[in-house]
């Protein structure tokens, strides 16, 4: 639409992207592919080596302490994805349904839920480090004052629960997000589907299991993408919780931890940047692949 | 509605054991304060650093907040407003960041800033902040413009307008909700990272308050009276502005996720 003037902006018009393309290019996208040819040198510190091809990735999956470190990181990544997606999944539906019906101060109710959202996952670790303290914090400190004494448990602290105790905070964080995506599906379903099933003897668990939530896919499925890749580059709740070791006993390591040390800490040593470099390659494989897939398949769908 | 109680009891723990004695928080963690004591705020605002790092947050956050805005407006309109062949393919290449994990990129930039002499300084997280904006804002604002009436402008035009004043006379007022929700957006995460803080800067003069926590839970380990103070003021302004303008929180949320 644009009315093109006859003089010299006719060319200023190129200038407006720029400022934004530039940044963008130099600093983020330059960096990232960057960081793909990274993986294949050989590094001394900052220094950069030999084009080695694929060693750093042979090294990755095939170096005895490596690899161990590797798989069980991934491992943890798939429980998290698994896990948060199951809860969040759930407990967000079943809220927004909950709002959605009596809609009396479902705006409160909005505003509410959203709060944990707004602190920073650092400030969310801490707090709930002290929260969980098994000696002096409130949530057992809660237990036993009505009567859970044996659930009392130092959670953080035991490698069978620490990262569903992260999970779990997670959750928490992440829940008031999740009620709006549903509450905005839930909002845009027709009255008069709802009617015309309820005129049935549609109604309650059967009406949300045969109308609701087919007509609500494309929210699960942004859930879906969303918390897969929020789960495979989780890390800063982990750091504030467990320390960039992902403690105890590498019980709560994920890809995102072991990519830190790998290339900011000890484990990497000199060879840091290729290795660090060869597992940010694996990892921007599985979130992209994952995101271009998904995009292609929503697309899809909605031009059927 | 319990559960609304078990997303804000966190809260306010936090900010109740803030105004408590250490004693009293091991001793009855889940009451309210026998007496209110702001011991633990004093001593944070004199043995720590504490204006600095919220100078440096706020400081950080305003500055690449306001770039990201009038980048991305600009190049927002000419995605929207011009027709030129290579626009969709410069549009897809602004969204493509919304798919590819940015962060990813972290040891090249480090090494970037590194040559250019900004790191360990404000300017590494500025650039950082306002480069890995753009594809979000962008999306949003190409998104906005494309709901607009083109009308205006060209009468605008007709008058002598140039493209930049039919930008910022004609449209940034009629922007105001879209740039709110850029803005916000931007804000909360610029406001709450820690990775790139925890990458860039290890002066602890220069340390954003995320950032700072880490200092500070090593400093005060067994303090948890000035840890529950320094968690609190460092939520507090963001707990604020959620108060005032909670709606367009709300709304921004979604934004990216939901099609309007």
């Amino acid at each position: 639409m644009a009315a093109k003037n006859k003089n010299a902006s006719r060319y200023l018009i190129h200038l407006f992207p720029l400022p934004a393309l530039a940044v963008y290019v130099l600093f983020m996208i330059i960096p990232v592919f960057t960081a793909l040819g990274y993986s294949l040198f050989d590094w001394h510190g900052m220094v950069r080596g030999d084009f080695i091809g694929l060693k750093n990735f042979v090294t990755l999956f095939t170096d005895p302490q490596l690899s161990g470190l590797f798989k069980n990181a991934i491992g943890h990544n798939v429980i998290y994805f698994l896990v948060s997606l199951v809860v969040q999944n759930a407990a967000a539906f079943y809220l927004a349904y909950l709002i959605y019906r009596k809609y009396r101060g479902a705006e409160w109710f909005k505003v509410i839920f959203f709060v944990p959202r707004l602190l920073s996952l650092i400030v969310v670790g801490f707090l709930w480090n002290l929260i969980l303290n098994p000696n002096f914090g409130a949530f057992n400190a809660l237990l036993r004052t009505i009567g859970l004494e044996e659930w009392a448990l130092p959670w953080l602290g035991q490698t069978s629960t620490a990262l569903y105790a992260i999970i779990l905070v997670n959750a928490w964080y992440m829940i008031g997000f999740g009620i709006l995506i549903y509450l905005a599906g839930l909002q845009a379903i027709p009255q008069d589907i709802l009617e015309a099933a309820e005129l049935d003897g549609c109604i309650g668990f059967e009406q949300i299991r045969k109308i609701i939530l087919p007509l609500l896919m494309p929210s699960i499925t942004i859930m879906t993408i969303l918390t897969f890749i929020y789960s495979f580059e989780a890390f800063d709740l982990i750091f504030a919780m467990e320390g960039s070791e992902g403690g105890p006993y590498y019980s709560t390591d994920t890809l995102a931890t072991l990519f830190y040390r790998l290339s900011f800490a000890k484990d990497g040593a000199s060879s840091a940047i290729g290795l660090g470099s060869a597992l940010a390659v694996v990892m921007f494989v599985i979130i992209a692949s994952v995101s271009a897939i998904s995009l292609y398949l929503m697309t899809k769908r909605s031009n059927a | 509605m319990g559960y609304a109680f078990l997303a804000l009891y966190p809260v306010y723990l936090m900010i109740v054991s803030s105004l408590k004695e250490n004693a009293e928080i091991y001793t009855k963690p889940l009451t309210l304060p026998e007496k209110f004591s702001l011991e633990s705020y004093k001593a944070i605002l004199n043995d720590t650093p504490f204006m600095e790092y919220l100078f440096n947050s706020v400081y950080i956050s305003l500055v690449s907040v306001f770039f990201v805005l009038v980048f991305s407006s600009l190049a927002a309109y000419y995605i929207a407003r011009t027709r030129f062949k290579w626009n969709p393919f410069l549009y897809f290449f602004f969204l493509s960041g919304l798919m590819i994990p940015l962060k990813l990129g972290i040891l090249p930039m480090f090494l970037i800033y590194k040559q250019l002499g900004v790191l360990d300084h404000h300017m590494s997280l500025i650039l950082t902040y306002v480069s890995s904006g753009m594809p979000f804002s962008v999306f949003v604002l190409v998104g906005f413009f494309k709901t607009l009436p083109t009308e205006l402008e060209e009468a605008a035009r007709i008058d002598g307008c140039s493209d930049l004043q039919v930008l910022y006379r004609i449209l940034v007022p009629l922007m105001r909700p879209a740039l709110a929700t850029v803005a916000i957006m931007n804000f909360i995460s610029i406001w709450n990272d820690f990775f790139y803080p925890l990458i860039f800067i290890k002066t602890e003069e220069l340390k954003t308050l995320p950032l700072a926590m880490m200092s500070l839970f090593g400093q005060y380990e067994t303090d948890w009276s000035v840890l529950f103070s320094g968690l609190t003021l460092s939520t507090l302004p963001m707990l604020l502005l959620f108060l005032i303008a909670s709606k367009q929180f709300l709304e921004g949320m979604t934004a990216g996720a939901v099609k309007g």
